[in-house]
């Protein structure tokens, strides 16, 4: 890689991202139109900071897709997989093989051979799942019919990436030139015959799923034991690398095996763990990828054949967006959703670019019309984010169709709006409470064999330390409505709320506190919703104690309850004001008196007038005696008769 | 001109079965310088807080007491409200007088069509009549009744009716406030 060192190499990447990133999410443009910006500038073509090494550097930065398929598998659960099955044949498939078949009605319209216009329709195909995922993303989109229908079709695309591997060479109208073996097959396995190698495919994908579970699970369980992160991280990586290392030896996309072990493990309690750990590694990554397609583009082709190019970039675009609409109309989106999906799939993808690379190993294509291509779907690429502006600044207000039926907020239980910290006695007792609501908690738990455990139980709880901000990240703090803390150790539950608390204002926090200080420190820092471990437990057990002495039941709940009550309001005023240890003991002699004097007036049959119990009729009794000795016999009679 | 301060006292133990009392909440609580108060909201454990239920009171002139006609009467916690707020000394009797001239009136939805509720009909009494004990309270204690708003026939009513009864309200409780 070109001149200076690695240091060099990776100043001038940050610094590009770091420059170009900011400014483009500020403009409203999304960061994947930064890194491309970015990726231009830096490029052969800006400042020259990269030579013609962009395509290694693709090469090596497509790792960042790998990893990106790897989150996305964990995020897929099955359940979620199969609600999709409908989305994922039915648009995925229809979308390729719409596409596909367009394509080729042009390409043989042009002149070209069938053999070559279904390859180049093949290629064309597949959109962006890096751009569109991360632009949705980033834009909140994910969650709405289109975004999860872009989704689907991103998934079924890159899935379709294997047969298309397969197809490909048998299009090859010229000798293959050469014995280079690029991102396909691996040499050894060209050597065996085709039944045998089937079976190695085979193999090694059983391989990822049977050895995802019963390897790779326990392995993270004994980890995860030594409480060591940065290990944790390195198994992550480890595994990742392996996958990838595995998928090329048998020809496989690495990006489909990394996905499938994402699928396998998604269930695990690691999840949010892995995603967390990988996060920044997928992240970069994709950043360098983005950068790599920015650089990649060669703009000295580009100037040659600008009306070819321009054409190119053009037709793909529409003709990928009039496919789009057509299935998006089909499948009776509304028109603003349909809309949000064409913009946001008409595009070739890094996928397109693996395939190109492939056919041209395979004398499927000539090498000049496959750096067209490149350059095509590198500008297409780098076209969608501003497709996304366009629909939002432009469309969207046209459009208007913004769902009309008010929907009530206290009706929706995301699934993901409560996390629950901690998961002992304390906190599975809460979660079994939401459970019977039908809310599905998201559980974090730091004892790996305690999660063990609750999961044979059938409990759905994750490991990791919630303390950890990237944890709660991928646990979905963002979109939670409530943090409910449920640890037995004060000083995490102090660091959790301080961090949620300052980090996500938006999130309720409910937390239980063991000891007194821990109560006020909480209170302090402006969480009202503190919860004494003990408080609820001694009241009812003062209550019961009550009955069992002689005291109405009712009435001893009635006590027990405005106990609690003046209680809260005294521990309210305590952390109001921080006082020396004197003063405090002070106060709190002063209010335990307080409580009992307020107790003995609401409650007690003392002869001072009685609040709170209406009930009592002592005043009426009172009123009633002083009318009868005024003597006049008071037309108005007893009304209200209590007692 | 002065507005009244309008307090609608709100309780229904299941407001999420209700799509008549969500309007009107709904609907109530849209029109400026309303206060609501949701009682089942506030005290689900119905340990009313006498003291801050008082203060309300005296910082409103008119109460509208919105709820579902349950048993011929109110939900419970409506008449816990009652037994523990309109204390004697201070809502009624002879020291009693701190509701005096304030407006007293209900907002109730009923299952029963209005027909039912006749001398002739399936109730036999008519709603105001029905509503005798509370009128007599708010009288006890030296409030103004007006009469009742009733939604009628609930089971029966269409969404695009709901929000019509809901409409009114609204206007009802605008009149209200500008006296």
């Amino acid at each position: 890689m070109g001149e200076g060192g690695l240091l060099f190499q990776a100043f001038v990447f940050l610094a590009a991202a770091v420059v170009a990133v900011p400014i483009a999410s500020r403009l409203g443009l999304g960061s994947v139109l930064g890194y491309l910006i970015a990726g231009v500038a830096i490029g052969p073509f800006g400042f020259g900071f990269i030579g013609n090494d962009a395509q290694d550097l693709l090469h090596f930065a497509e790792f960042g897709v790998v990893m990106m398929l790897f989150v996305i598998g964990l995020e897929l659960q099955p359940a979620l997989l199969w609600r999709l099955r409908g989305t994922l044949l039915g648009m995925g498939g229809l979308q390729v093989a719409g596409t596909t078949a367009v394509a080729v009605g042009i390409g043989l319209a042009v002149g070209q051979t069938w053999q070559v216009s279904l390859a180049i329709g093949l290629i064309l195909s597949l959109s962006s799942t890096a751009i569109v995922l991360q632009s949705l993303a980033e834009r909140g989109y994910m969650k709405t019919d289109a975004g999860q229908r872009a989704f689907a079709v991103l998934l079924f695309q890159d899935m379709a990436v294997i047969p298309m591997l397969a197809i490909l060479p048998l299009l090859a109208t010229a000798a293959v030139v050469g014995g280079e073996t690029g991102h396909g097959a691996g040499g050894w396995l060209d050597s065996l015959p085709a039944w045998l190698r089937a079976l190695v495919v085979l193999g090694a994908v059983a391989l990822v799923i049977v050895g995802g579970r019963f390897v790779v699970q326990p392995l993270f369980r004994t980890i995860a034991r030594t409480r060591l992160r940065e290990v944790f991280t390195a198994a992550a990586l480890l595994l990742m690398i392996g996958i990838a290392l595995l998928m090329n030896l048998v020809g496989l996309s690495p990006a489909l095996g990394t996905f499938l072990a994402g699928v396998v493990l998604a269930t695990s309690e690691f999840r949010h763990e892995l995603e967390s750990d990988i996060e920044p590694f997928k992240g970069l990554l994709l950043g360098l990828f983005f950068l790599a397609v920015g650089a990649s583009i060669d703009f000295a082709l580009v100037g040659n054949e600008a009306m070819t190019v321009g054409a190119l970039v053009a037709s793909l675009v529409l003709l990928k967006a009039a496919v789009l609409f057509v299935l998006g109309r089909v499948f009776r989106m509304g028109l603003d959703q349909n809309l949000l999906f064409t913009m946001a799939l008409a595009q070739g993808g890094e996928f397109g670019f693996v395939l190109l690379s492939y056919a041209g190993q395979n004398a499927v294509l000539p090498a000049q019309t496959a750096s067209v291509l490149v350059a095509a779907i590198a500008l297409s690429m780098a076209i969608t984010p501003l497709l996304l502006v366009l629909y939002e600044r432009v469309l969207v207000p046209r459009v208007g169709t913004r769902p009309t039926a008010q929907r009530e907020a206290d009706e929706i239980h995301d699934e993901s709006s409560v996390i629950i910290a901690g998961f002992g006695q304390f906190g599975s007792t809460i979660g079994r409470l939401l459970r019977a609501q039908g809310i599905r908690p998201v559980v974090l738990e730091y004892d790996s064999d305690r999660v063990e455990l609750l999961r044979r139980l059938g409990l759905d709880v994750h490991y990791g330390d919630a303390s950890r901000l990237d944890l709660l990240h991928s646990a979905g703090i963002e979109k939670a409505r409530v943090l409910v803390i449920a640890l037995g150790d004060d000083a995490k539950t102090l660091a959790l709320a301080h961090v949620v608390h300052e980090r996500y204002p938006h999130v309720r926090i409910l937390a239980r506190a063991v000891t007194r200080p821990a109560v006020f420190e909480l209170m302090q820092a402006g969480i009202p919703d503190v919860y004494r471990d003990t408080l609820d437990t001694a009241l009812r057990v003062g209550e019961d104690a009550l009955a069992a002495l002689g005291t109405p039941r009712h009435h001893a709940h009635r006590l027990a309850q405005a106990f609690r009550r003046h209680d809260e309001r005294h521990v309210r005023d305590l952390a109001a004001t921080k006082l020396e240890w004197g003063t405090y003991v002070d106060r709190v002699r002063g209010n335990i008196r307080a409580l009992e004097a307020d107790l003995a007036r609401e409650f007690g049959d003392a002869a001072e007038p009685i609040r709170d119990s209406a009930w009592d009729s002592s005043t009426l009794r009172a009123e009633a005696a002083a009318r009868d000795r005024d003597a006049s016999p008071s037309s108005k009679p007893t009304t209200h008769a209590q007692n | 001109m002065n507005l009244r301060r309008v307090l609608v006292l709100f309780a229904h133990p299941a407001l999420h079965r209700s799509r008549v009392h969500r309007a009107m909440l709904r609907a109530a609580r849209e029109v400026q310088g309303i206060t609501t108060h949701d009682l089942y909201q506030t005290y689900p454990d119905f340990d009313i807080d006498v003291s801050h239920e008082q203060g309300l009171l005296l910082t409103h002139d008119v109460v509208v007491c919105q709820h579902p006609f349950y048993w011929y009467s109110t939900p419970p916690l409506i008449k816990q409200w009652e037994d523990l707020v309109l204390e004697h000394g201070w809502a009624y009797g002879r020291d009693g007088k701190a509701l005096h001239g304030k407006t007293w009136m209900h907002a109730i939805s009923a299952g029963g069509r209005e027909e039912a509720y006749r001398a002739d009909g399936h109730n036999r009494f008519t709603v105001s009549q029905l509503l005798a004990p509370l009128e007599q309270t708010a009288r006890l204690c030296g409030m103004q009744w007006r009469a009742p708003f009733v939604v009628h026939g609930t089971h029966l009513l269409s969404d695009h009716e709901v929000a019509q009864h809901a409409a009114e309200y609204a206007q009802l409780l605008a009149g209200l406030r500008d006296g």
